[in-house]
C-alpha cells in the first residue's frame, strides 16, 4: 500500500485485512508526518508515540492469530484533549489542568482501545471548548492547513486540523454548539454530531451537560461512520445514554454513496441565510442544493422562526451549566495550584489557582452563567432559555413531520484570519449560528465539505440535520452529497490544499 | 431568664431538619462501598471524587429508601422529580456543588404524631428528599481541631457520595413549653421509624442521623414568625432538647432587651451545653440550584410505591397500642418507656427472651440512670437488648442476684465483654454451695452469739442481721434464700 497517510480508514480497513500493511507501518507513518507539520499546524497538544505504537503492534500480533476485532483494529485516531486518557495528559487546552494524567479512561476511548485503534495523541482545542477559532487554547492556536495564518475553527479544531493535514485519518471530536461541524466546515473535512445520548458522555470532561456530544471528525462520509459504529451505543455510566439498538451507519453511508437521492425530501431552513453570510460559502450551498435536486431529491424551503433565538438561548444555557461544571477545578485535588504568599486559607488559594489557571473566555462564561442562575434573575434567563430551548425542539418537530432531513451551510464564513475576532466576542459567536439549534434539540448533524469559496478559495460546509435517533440519515445523504462531489470534482477537496510538509514546517518555525 | 419567664412572653416556633444516612451498599451516584471510615479515600472512585469527566448514575435502592421513609411519614410521593445541583465551595465537596433535590423532592406533604407526655403533637412534614453526603476534614494542629488555627488539613471523601435522606418539618408552633421535649421525641420517634425501616444504622453518636434545629421565638399570641438561628449537627436526643432549651433562653434574653435575633447557623457545644456564633446565613445566601443535567428525572411508577407500601412496618400508634398490651404496661409504665426513649430497646430485650417488666426495669432504671450520668442517649450506650436478656437470664437461674447483676452492667458497659464473659472476669457468681456457705455461717454464728439467741428463742426476724454478716463475708456473692436456710437450720 502507497500514501498511508493520504488513505481514507476505510481503505486502511481493507490494507490492514488484506494483509498489504500492519498497524505499526501505518502508525509509524502518521507519527512521522506529525513530527514533520505538526510544528506549523499545532494540532497536537499530546503525542503517545511509544503508546501507539504498543497498541498497533499488538493489534498486528491480533490480527495475526485471526482475531482482529473490527474493521478499524489497528486504524490509528486521535483524541480531543477533552476526553479522560488513562494514563496520558488531559488538560482540556487550560492551564488549569496542566499535568493532570487521568486514572481512568472516557468510555469513548475504552471503546477505542477496545476496537483496537492505537491512540496517536491529544489534540488541541479551546479551552474547555469554549470558542470557534481554537485560540483560546493555554497552549497556542492551531493553525488551518489550508492557510497557515488562518482558523481551523473550534473548539475541536486540533482534531479537525490533524484529519486535514493527514496527521490521523481519524479523529474524535466534541461538539457543543458546532465544535466538530464548524472545523470540520472550514477545514474541508468531516464532522458528525450524534444524536444527543447517542454516544457516552462518561469521561468527557463536560462544558455544558445538556448540550455535549463525542462525535467523528475524519475526511469523509464512510470513515465517520465506522468510528460512529465504534464509540457509539448505551453506556449504564452515562444516565442520558439511550438505550436502544442503533442500525449501522456505515451500512447508511454505504448506501447513501451510489448518489440516489430520489424519495427523500430536504428542507432549506429559510432562517439560516441573508444579511453576515459570505457570499462565496452561499454560491456552494445553492449549487449543494442543485446537485440534490439533480440526484432525485425534493427539496422545500422550511421556516423554523425560533432559530433567530438560538444563539441568545445557547450563551444563556451554556455559561450557567459550565459555571457549575468548573467549579471543581479549585487546587483541591487536581492540577493547578497556587498558593498565595503568608498563610492562605483553603479559600484563597482556589481564588489564586482559579484566577490563574482560566483563561479570559472561561472566566467571561463563568460569570456570564453564575449571573443567569443567580436567585432573583433564575426565572429571566435560564428559565426562559428553557422555555425558548422547547421551542426550538417544537420547530424542529414541525420541521420533521414534513421533510426527511433539514440543510444550511454550516457555518457563515470561511476560516478567517488567526486574531481577526479575538477581541470581539459576539462576532466569535456568530460562527456557531447554524450548528447550534441541533445542539439545543439534541438531533444529529453532520457537515461535509462542499467546495471553496470563490472570494478567497477556503472551504465551505454543507450541513444536514436529521431528527433525533435518526442518525443514519445524515450519513446517507452526506455520502450522497460527497459521491456527487467526487464525481463532478474527480477526487476529494482536499487534494486542492496546499502542500504541508518541510516547506511550511520551516516557514513557520 | 428562667423558662418560665421566657413562656410568659413568647411563643417558640420549631423547625427540624434530620439528616439520615442510608446503609445501602454503594453510594448515592457510583457503585463505591457506602461505608464511611477504613483507610483514607480507598472507597472512591472518579464520581464520587469529582474527577474531570465522570458523571453520576442514581443508586436505584436509595431511592426505595426515601420512598419507603416518605410513606411512612405519610407523604406523597412525586410522580416525577429531579435532582439539582447547589452550588457553593468547600474543600471536603468534591465537584464544589452538593447533588441534592430543590423545589422537586420525591416526598412531602407529610406528618408523624409525636407523644409527649400522653399528649399528641401533629408534626407537619414539608418534605422529605434525597442528596449526597460531603466529604469530612480533618484540621491538624491548633488546639480547636477546627479550621481557624489549623496547620493543614486533610480531606478523607470515603463519606463524599453517601446517600442522605433530608427530612424537613414545617414550623411547629403551639408547643410552648413543651417545645424542647417535643423537639427530642420527634428526632427519637424518627429514628425509631427509620430503625423499624431498616434504611439507616440510625445512630446519632456516628452521624447516621444529624439534626438540625431552627428556632425562633414571636411575642405571646402575635401570631408571627420571629427571625429564626439554625443550630447544625445536634448529635443527640437529650442534645435537641438541651439545644432547643438554649436557644429559647438566649433568644428570649436578647429580645426583651430590645435587641434583635441574628439569622445564623449556630454551633451546638455538648460539653458546655451552649451554643456558639457559626457562619451568618441570610436567605440571600445563593446556592444558583438548577436541575442536574448530567441525570434524568426519577419517576417512580405507582405501581412500585404501592409495592413498597406494602413493605411499611407498623404504624407506630397501632404498634405501641399493641406492645402495651403484649407487654400489660400500665398507661404511666408506656409513658415512662416511650419518655425515656426506650420502646424499642425494651421491645428488643424481649424478644431476647427477657420478661416485660424485667427488661423494663433494667432499662428504665440501671440503664436509664447510666445514660443520664454519662450524658448520652440511652440507645447510644454500649450494651445490646441481648446483653440485658442474658443478664435477666443469669439472674433467673440465679447465677447472680440483682445486686451482682448491677455490677455486670457496670462490667458490660466498661466493656469487659459478655455478660458471661463479666461473670467470669469478676468473679460474681453466686455461692450456693453448702460447705462454702455452711463454713461462713458459722463463723457469723460465732462472731454474733447474742443474735444467736435470739433466733434459738423463735426471733427468726433476727436472722437478717446473719444474713447480712454471711452476705458481707461473701462479698455478696451468695445466695441469699439459702443462707437463711441454713441459719434456721443450724439454730433451730
Amino acid at each position: 500500500m502507497s500514501n498511508l497517510t493520504r488513505s481514507t480508514a476505510a481503505a486502511l480497513a481493507d490494507g490492514l485485512a488484506a494483509g498489504e500493511v500492519t498497524s505499526v507501518e501505518l502508525t509509524e507513518a502518521h507519527l512521522d508526518r506529525i513530527d514533520a507539520v505538526d510544528g506549523a499546524v499545532h494540532a497536537f497538544l499530546h503525542v503517545d508515540r511509544d503508546g501507539a505504537l504498543a497498541d498497533a503492534a499488538d493489534s498486528d500480533a491480533r490480527r495475526a492469530r485471526g482475531e482482529a476485532r473490527g474493521p478499524l483494529d489497528g486504524v490509528p485516531i486521535a483524541v480531543k484533549d477533552v476526553l479522560a486518557t488513562r494514563g496520558l495528559p488531559t488538560t482540556c487546552g487550560s492551564k488549569i489542568l496542566e499535568g493532570w494524567v487521568p486514572p481512568y479512561d472516557a468510555t469513548v476511548v475504552a471503546r477505542l482501545r477496545e476496537a483496537g485503534l492505537p491512540i496517536l495523541g491529544k489534540t488541541n482545542m479551546d479551552e474547555f471548548a469554549m470558542g470557534s477559532s481554537t485560540e483560546h487554547s493555554a497552549y497556542g492556536p492551531t493553525r488551518n492547513p489550508w492557510d497557515l495564518d488562518r482558523i481551523p475553527g473550534g473548539s475541536g479544531g486540533g482534531s479537525a486540523a490533524a484529519v486535514a493535514a493527514f496527521e490521523a485519518p481519524l479523529a474524535i471530536g466534541t461538539d457543543t454548539g458546532g465544535s466538530i461541524r464548524q472545523p470540520g466546515a472550514v477545514t474541508g473535512t468531516v464532522g458528525v454530531k450524534p444524536t444527543y445520548g447517542g454516544v457516552s458522555r462518561y469521561g468527557l470532561v463536560a462544558l455544558a451537560n445538556s448540550l455535549d456530544q463525542a462525535g467523528p471528525v475524519t475526511r469523509t462520509v464512510l470513515d465517520a461512520a465506522m468510528l460512529h459504529d465504534v464509540i457509539g451505543g448505551h453506556d449504564p455510566r452515562d444516565s442520558t445514554s439511550i438505550q436502544q439498538e442503533w442500525p449501522s451507519f456505515t451500512e447508511a453511508a454505504r448506501a447513501g454513496s451510489t448518489g440516489d437521492m430520489s424519495g427523500v425530501k430536504v428542507g432549506v431552513i429559510t432562517e439560516l441565510a441573508g444579511e453576515g453570510w459570505q457570499a462565496g460559502v452561499m454560491a456552494r450551498f445553492q449549487e449543494s442544493v442543485d446537485l440534490l435536486v439533480k440526484a432525485g431529491a425534493e427539496v422545500v424551503e422550511v421556516s423554523c422562526p425560533s432559530f433567530v433565538h438560538a444563539l441568545a438561548t445557547y450563551y444563556l444555557i451554556l455559561p450557567a451549566e459550565a459555571s457549575s461544571n468548573l467549579a471543581k477545578f479549585d487546587a483541591m485535588r487536581y492540577g493547578l495550584r497556587v498558593t498565595p504568599e503568608g498563610n492562605p486559607s483553603a479559600e484563597e488559594v482556589m481564588r489564586a489557582t482559579r484566577d490563574a489557571g482560566f483563561g479570559d473566555e472561561v472566566k467571561r462564561r463563568i460569570i456570564l452563567g453564575t449571573y443567569a442562575l443567580s436567585s432573583g434573575y433564575y426565572d429571566a434567563y435560564y428559565g426562559q432559555a428553557q422555555k425558548i430551548r422547547t421551542l426550538i425542539s417544537r420547530d424542529f418537530d414541525a420541521a420533521f413531520a414534513d421533510v426527511d432531513v433539514l440543510v444550511s451551510p454550516t457555518a457563515p464564513t470561511t476560516a478567517f484570519k488567526l486574531g481577526e475576532k479575538l477581541d470581539d466576542p459576539m462576532a466569535m459567536y456568530l460562527n456557531d449560528l447554524a450548528t447550534i439549534p441541533a445542539n439545543l434539540a439534541g438531533v444529529p448533524g453532520i457537515s461535509v465539505p462542499n467546495g471553496l469559496a470563490d472570494e478567497d478559495g477556503l472551504p465551505s460546509g454543507f450541513q444536514v440535520l436529521a431528527p433525533a435517533l435518526a442518525d443514519e440519515r445524515v450519513y446517507r445523504v452526506g455520502a450522497a452529497l460527497e459521491a456527487l462531489y467526487a464525481d463532478q470534482w474527480g477526487g476529494p477537496l482536499l487534494d486542492k490544499a496546499p502542500a504541508l510538509a518541510g516547506a511550511a514546517t520551516a516557514e513557520v518555525k | 431568664m428562667p423558662f418560665d419567664d421566657v413562656l410568659a412572653a413568647y411563643d417558640p416556633a420549631l423547625g427540624l431538619e434530620v439528616h439520615v444516612e442510608l446503609n445501602t451498599a454503594s453510594k448515592m451516584f457510583c457503585g463505591c462501598p457506602a461505608v464511611f471510615g477504613g483507610e483514607p479515600n480507598a472507597g472512591t472512585c472518579p464520581t464520587c471524587l469529582g474527577l474531570p469527566g465522570a458523571m453520576p448514575v442514581v443508586n436505584g435502592k436509595a431511592v426505595e429508601s426515601a420512598i419507603r421513609i416518605g410513606l411512612a411519614l405519610n407523604c406523597d410521593i412525586a410522580e416525577w422529580c429531579r435532582f439539582a445541583r447547589k452550588n457553593y465551595f468547600y474543600p471536603d465537596m468534591p465537584k464544589n456543588f452538593q447533588t441534592s433535590q430543590y423545589d422537586e423532592p420525591i416526598c412531602f406533604d407529610g406528618y408523624m404524631d409525636v407523644d409527649v407526655d400522653g399528649e399528641t403533637y401533629r408534626v407537619e412534614i414539608e418534605r422529605a428528599h434525597m442528596e449526597e453526603d460531603t466529604g469530612k476534614s480533618l484540621h491538624v494542629g491548633g488546639s480547636t481541631g477546627r479550621i481557624h488555627g489549623a496547620d493543614h488539613s486533610l480531606v478523607d471523601y470515603n463519606r463524599a457520595g453517601i446517600p442522605l435522606i433530608e427530612i424537613v418539618t414545617r414550623p411547629i408552633l403551639g408547643a410552648g413549653e413543651k417545645a424542647p421535649e417535643v423537639a427530642k421525641a420527634y428526632v427519637a420517634q424518627l429514628r425509631e421509624l427509620i430503625v423499624a425501616l431498616g434504611v439507616s444504622e440510625a445512630r446519632m453518636d456516628q452521624g447516621n442521623l444529624r439534626a438540625d434545629v431552627n428556632l425562633s421565638l414571636s411575642p405571646k399570641g402575635s401570631g408571627a414568625l420571629g427571625t429564626r438561628t439554625e443550630t447544625k449537627n445536634v448529635n443527640s436526643f437529650r442534645s435537641v432538647e438541651r439545644a432547643v432549651r438554649y436557644e429559647m433562653q438566649r433568644h428570649a434574653v436578647i429580645l426583651s432587651g430590645g435587641g434583635s435575633i441574628l439569622q445564623e447557623t449556630r454551633h451546638w457545644h455538648e460539653d458546655t451545653g451552649i451554643t456558639t456564633s457559626g457562619r451568618e446565613k441570610s436567605d440571600a445566601e445563593d446556592y444558583r440550584y438548577f436541575p442536574e443535567p448530567d441525570l434524568v428525572p426519577v419517576a417512580p411508577s405507582r405501581e412500585w410505591v404501592d409495592e413498597l407500601r406494602e413493605t411499611l412496618p407498623e404504624n407506630p400508634t397501632v404498634r405501641r397500642a399493641r406492645l402495651q398490651a403484649d407487654w400489660g404496661f400500665s398507661d404511666m409504665e408506656m409513658r415512662d418507656t416511650i419518655g425515656a426513649g426506650a420502646l424499642g430497646l425494651v421491645e428488643e430485650t424481649i424478644a431476647e427472651g427477657a420478661a416485660p417488666q424485667a427488661a423494663r426495669k433494667w432499662w428504665l432504671g440501671e440503664l436509664a440512670r447510666r445514660s443520664n450520668e454519662d450524658g448520652v442517649d440511652i440507645v447510644d450506650l454500649p450494651i445490646t437488648p441481648a446483653d440485658v436478656a442474658r443478664i435477666q437470664a443469669l439472674v433467673d437461674e440465679k447465677v447472680v442476684n440483682d445486686k451482682l447483676a448491677r455490677q455486670v452492667f457496670e462490667g458490660v458497659l466498661a466493656g469487659e465483654g459478655s455478660p458471661d464473659e463479666v461473670v467470669e472476669k469478676r468473679g460474681l457468681a453466686v455461692v450456693s454451695d453448702d460447705g462454702a456457705l455452711g463454713a461462713a455461717v458459722d463463723k457469723a454464728i460465732a462472731a454474733n452469739p447474742d443474735v444467736a439467741d435470739k433466733i434459738r428463742d423463735g426471733k427468726v426476724a433476727a436472722a437478717g442481721a446473719l444474713i447480712g454478716a454471711v452476705m458481707k463475708e461473701m462479698r455478696g456473692q451468695a445466695d441469699a434464700a439459702r443462707v437463711r436456710e441454713l441459719i434456721l437450720e443450724k439454730l433451730s
